[in-house]
């Protein structure tokens, strides 16, 4: 009974290819041999990697030579030789073997030397030791830094403040908290190496505007919103503001809370103030203030935060000494305002220097009017007129910089530091110094 | 030859130098005599020939395979946590529960949204729920025992009150403080308070402006002169030390050779510098080498050309693991092949070796065969920073190249104090410090200070070798190599991190537990890090409470059967590349 139902099956079949079209009979015939063809061809291989014999792998890796590890410094690089500073770094120090008066640390408020300051961090000392052994997440966590963080929060007006161990380490963790790959930022081309390197970190695209021009700002916003349709720039274009104020706090406003007081904007429409505490607060360490909502975040996203060892509570100390100095006499930003303002006038008309910054910086750079030509040539110049300025007892010190690595490069200048501990009198022989200075060597 | 390890007996065939060639696997194999006849029967007993000779001292490391049942308990465990994720969210979207945490300004609330939702679900839903294990605030100084502010939680977790009680005496087991040097008293701490006095807390300027202190100068002389080589730099921060110095020393062109579980400042260092990375699996060296031989055979991906360089990265002792690196082999394998070294022993710096050289000195080697030994100052000497030593040519290299060098700020001099005074009672001798130069060094008398340093790192040792034998013992499954001082004990289930931690607190024990993200998703441990300053009493009162607790929770998983480390077969898919 089977077969007899196969058979009929087949003739069904043969019927079939009998009364089929001749095109679709002949399609059918193609395709069965360009099946058979792909059958047996050969499959395509993308790299042959066993061509070489064994043998031939073993020349190449005796041949192989790497470059040296470092390529040699040559002995009179600029860098090379550090400035020896015995003795503290304080109003005056003795720099390779020289006392002079110190207008290269950014020691704003002079609290460096302050001696309750010094007390406090003393007594922490006494209580905690020096180190804390261990990140924050893992018994790393002192009361002291707790403390910090309130009295950090409560003195900026925000929600929320979150230390880290080390200024660098600050912007350049909480930059990659926030923004990853996809995102955009946009940046000031003069932003500090510190935010550079947290934008690299980051993965993000970043857009570069001219330094301090807004209206550049805004073209580029505007790019971007035509491309995506998609303090006042920010609402009108959903962006935010991320604000690195290390060398304005505890400097600009009337209270030294910095920008923000400065320009008496609301402190809340600022997303993240990023500082460190190592020029006004004379401590070591950063910290991020801001709302909740954004500073939580980098508790456990922030790099520098979570896989490193907290800050060792005496610094901490230190900077809770040196806030409450603060509060107590907000008398001094005026003072250091003042100081910024003489120096600034009395160091306008050096012949071949020029001053750059504004009359409100307490650190301000002093540009060659021409240039050589050559950055090293400029470089050697103007570290002369450092020596020269220091063998008359005026530390100062030319502005450092990465050249291959930073994405805009200065030009080579010397960075005064202007601090309330100078008196008028050193101010206006500071002055006199790098004129005489300036011409002699410049002629 | 030291006492055996574990109960169980064991049959092993051991050489005279106490390695292995041509027999049993030393490394971990541990085998009761009958299973180990059947397993010879069964033909399981791999013979690996190990390359005798490189190893002065057995090299006992051991990683026990997760027991099958944990691992499925463990995944229902998240799946559960994962599915009551959903339904909290959902009811907290529904505002039928309150949302506690922060939420995003109101004008603001149509801006692109700063953070992704679903990286988020993890920290609300599973953190937030043992979160008093992580951010204990302390209140003493962090050494043997420590005193813990007790914080108070009304709902779950999403604030903390403090009640004001200070929870005193608890036994640190978290912190790192391996030759007992976070002290508040002691020489130590008198030097450092007189510089503190002298200097300020604050430095102000970077080392290559006006932030160079006689102080740095003194200390980077000692340093090289500790780890025996030409040259030392010191910096602010022993992250910053790898992000910042790997950048400067690598680039594009050149070929990044990485541990699998390297720590981040390392992985950020190297994505930094713009250099190709390849990874290596886990203190394997038969993997490294493969690596090694297809990039000098092959070259760069797409154009052929040499690499410029190659960079190795590997650490000490790896902190999660507690596995030592197989230094001997490295180095090997990068004089074979021409490579650089760049060895972090940010853990293994004054924790092992017999005078706290660290884990060249550990292996008898030489230190001019690590090209880049770089460390920090946070763990053995009770300080921070982190310090890169090498070649004179390569820290010269450094000072004018090195971003921490040129943009942030030098240490703190009272912190440099510390190190100075805890380095010299390591190497044994006093605590004053002294103008330096080799006469000086010679006869300085040798006067103790607090403890002398080598009596603190035998007494490390010592701890190390009782506490693991201690816990094997009793069944818990550890990993890592018998010397390490650090001890991950295994717990595998999310519920069991947290209830460790709460109750090792409720006995006065403070323990450090790790959970996903810092470890694979099943395998959460608890991380025990031993000092010099616990004392046998200390270490006893502690080994019974985890005995208590570890019957309590059942975490008494291990069943003595060990994974022999080099029989794990590497292919070709551990060749893997990071574009950049």
């Amino acid at each position: 009974m089977a077969t007899a139902t196969e058979q009929w099956v087949l003739v069904e079949m043969v019927q079939a290819l009998y009364e089929a079209p001749a095109y679709h009979l002949i399609l059918e015939g193609i395709l069965i041999l360009w099946i058979i063809r792909l059958l047996f061809s050969k499959t395509y291989k993308l790299q042959e990697r066993s061509d070489l014999t064994v043998k031939e792998k073993e020349e190449l890796i005796e041949e192989w030579q790497p470059e040296p590890l470092v390529p040699p410094v040559p002995k009179d690089h600029p860098a090379l030789n550090y400035n020896i500073v015995s003795g503290p770094p304080s109003h005056k120090t003795v720099v390779n073997g020289k006392e002079c008066i110190n207008f290269a640390s950014f020691n704003f408020l002079g609290l460096l030397d302050n001696p309750r300051v010094k007390a406090a961090a003393l007594a922490s000392l006494k209580k905690y030791g020096v180190g804390t052994c261990g990140p924050r997440g893992f018994y790393g966590t002192f009361d002291v830094h707790l403390d910090l963080e309130d009295r950090l929060a409560k003195f900026m007006k925000t929600e929320e403040a979150i230390i880290y161990s080390y200024g660098f380490a600050t912007i350049a963790s909480a930059i990659p908290a926030y923004s990853k790959r996809g995102d955009i930022v946009f940046v000031d081309r003069a932003a500090c190496f510190a935010i550079q390197k947290g934008l690299q970190a980051s993965r993000s695209d970043i857009k570069l505007f001219k330094h301090n021009d807004m209206a550049d700002l805004e073209r580029l916003l505007k790019e971007q919103e035509i491309e995506d349709q998609k303090v006042k720039l920010k609402y009108k274009y959903k962006a935010r503001i991320f604000l690195e104020e290390s060398l304005s706090f505890g400097v600009l406003g009337e209270h030294g809370r910095g920008v923000t007081e400065h320009y008496g904007i609301n402190i809340d429409d600022i997303d993240l103030i990023s500082a460190n505490m190592e020029n006004a607060l004379a401590s070591i360490g950063g910290f991020c203030c801001g709302r909740s909502f954004v500073i939580d975040h980098q508790r456990l996203s922030g790099q520098g935060y979570c896989f490193s060892a907290s800050l060792p509570p005496l610094l901490a100390a230190a900077a809770i000494e040196a806030l409450n100095i603060m509060e107590e006499n907000p008398g001094i930003f005026a003072v250091l305002k003042e100081k910024c303002g003489q120096i600034h006038k009395a160091l306008q008309g050096i012949s071949g220097l020029k001053v750059v910054g504004e009359s409100l910086s307490p650190a301000f750079h002093l540009q060659l009017e021409e240039s050589t030509g050559s950055r090293e040539q400029d470089v050697r110049l103007l570290q002369e007129i450092v020596d020269q300025c220091m063998n008359r007892s005026i530390a100062l010190t030319q502005a450092r910089y990465l050249e291959k690595e930073e994405k805009c490069l200065p030009p080579p200048s010397i960075r005064v530091v202007v601090t309330v501990e100078q008196t008028e009198e050193e101010l206006e022989r500071a002055a006199s110094t790098i004129k005489e200075v300036a011409q002699a060597v410049l002629l | 030859m030291r006492p055996e390890p574990g109960g169980c007996c064991c049959r092993r065939t051991v050489r005279a130098n106490g390695c292995v060639a041509n027999g049993e696997v030393r490394n971990g194999y541990v085998r009761s005599s009958a299973a180990a006849a059947a397993a010879a029967a069964a033909g399981q007993i791999h013979h690996v020939t190990q390359n005798g000779g490189l190893y002065k001292r057995p090299f006992n490391e051991a990683f026990e395979e997760t027991p099958m049942l944990v691992a499925v308990l463990t995944y229902v465990g998240y799946g559960v946590l994962t599915l009551f994720g959903y339904l909290r969210d959902f009811l907290r979207y529904w505002r039928i529960e309150k949302c506690h945490h922060a939420t995003e300004r109101e004008e603001q609330k149509d801006f692109v949204s700063l953070y992704q939702d679903f990286e988020n679900f993890y920290t609300r839903n599973l953190y937030m729920r043992i979160r008093d294990n992580w951010n204990r605030p302390i209140c003493s100084v962090p050494g043997a025992r420590v005193d813990i502010m007790e914080r108070q939680s009304h709902d779950y977790n999403w604030s903390f009150k403090y009640t004001g009680n200070i929870i005193k005496g608890v036994i640190n087991m978290g912190s790192y403080n391996y030759l007992g040097f976070a002290r508040n008293t002691g020489s130590c701490q008198e030097a450092a308070a007189k510089v503190l006095e002298e200097y300020g807390a604050g430095v102000c300027s970077t080392r290559q402006e006006i932030g160079n202190l006689d102080k740095h100068e003194e200390l980077e002389e000692l340093v090289a002169r500790f780890l025996g080589v030409e040259a030392a730099m010191a910096y602010g921060m022993g992250f910053a030390t790898n992000s910042m110095n790997i950048p400067a020393l690598v680039g594009k062109g050149c070929l990044i050779l990485s541990d699998e579980l390297n720590h981040a400042s390392l992985v950020l260092g190297a994505r930094l510098s713009g250099a190709t990375i390849r990874i290596f699996k886990h203190n394997n060296m038969q993997s490294l080498e493969k690596l090694l031989k297809d990039a000098i055979v092959y070259g760069q991906p797409r154009t052929r050309r040499p690499w410029k360089k190659i960079l190795i990265l590997v650490e000490g002792i790896y902190s999660m693991e507690g596995s030592i690196v197989r230094l001997p082999e490295v180095i090997a394998l990068k004089k074979k092949y021409k490579a650089y070294l760049y060895l972090d022993e940010a853990h293994s710096i004054g924790a092992l070796g017999p005078t706290g050289r660290g884990v060249v000195e550990y292996f008898g080697l030489d230190p001019e065969d690590v090209d880049v030994m770089m460390g920090t100052f946070t763990k053995s000497f009770g300080a921070s920073g982190g310090y890169i030593g090498g070649k004179k040519e390569l820290i010269d290299y450094l000072r004018t190249h090195s971003h921490s060098a040129v943009y942030a700020t030098s240490l703190s001099p009272p912190v440099v104090e510390q190190i100075i005074t805890s380095m010299k009672c390591i190497m044994g001798q006093d605590g004053t410090s002294l103008g330096g130069g080799w006469a000086a060094w010679w006869l300085t008398p040798v006067i103790p200070c607090h403890n002398q340093g080598k009596e603190c790192v035998q007494q490390l040792a010592e701890n190390t070798r009782y506490f693991r034998r201690r816990l094997k013992e009793m069944g818990f499954i550890i990993y890592g190599n018998e010397d390490s001082p650090v001890v991950p004990l295994m717990l595998y289930m999310p519920a069991k991190i947290g209830a460790f931690g709460r109750e090792m607190l409720k006995r006065n024990i403070g323990v450090v537990v790790v959970g996903f993200p810092a470890t694979p998703i099943i395998e959460s441990r608890a991380r025990f890090c031993l000092s010099a300053a616990h004392t046998k009493e200390i270490l006893d009162t502690a080994l019974k409470e985890i005995d208590e607790v570890g019957d309590l929770l059942q975490l008494k998983y291990s069943r003595h059967r060990l994974v022999p480390l080099l029989d794990r077969p590497f292919d070709e898919t551990t060749y893997e590349e990071t574009e950049d």
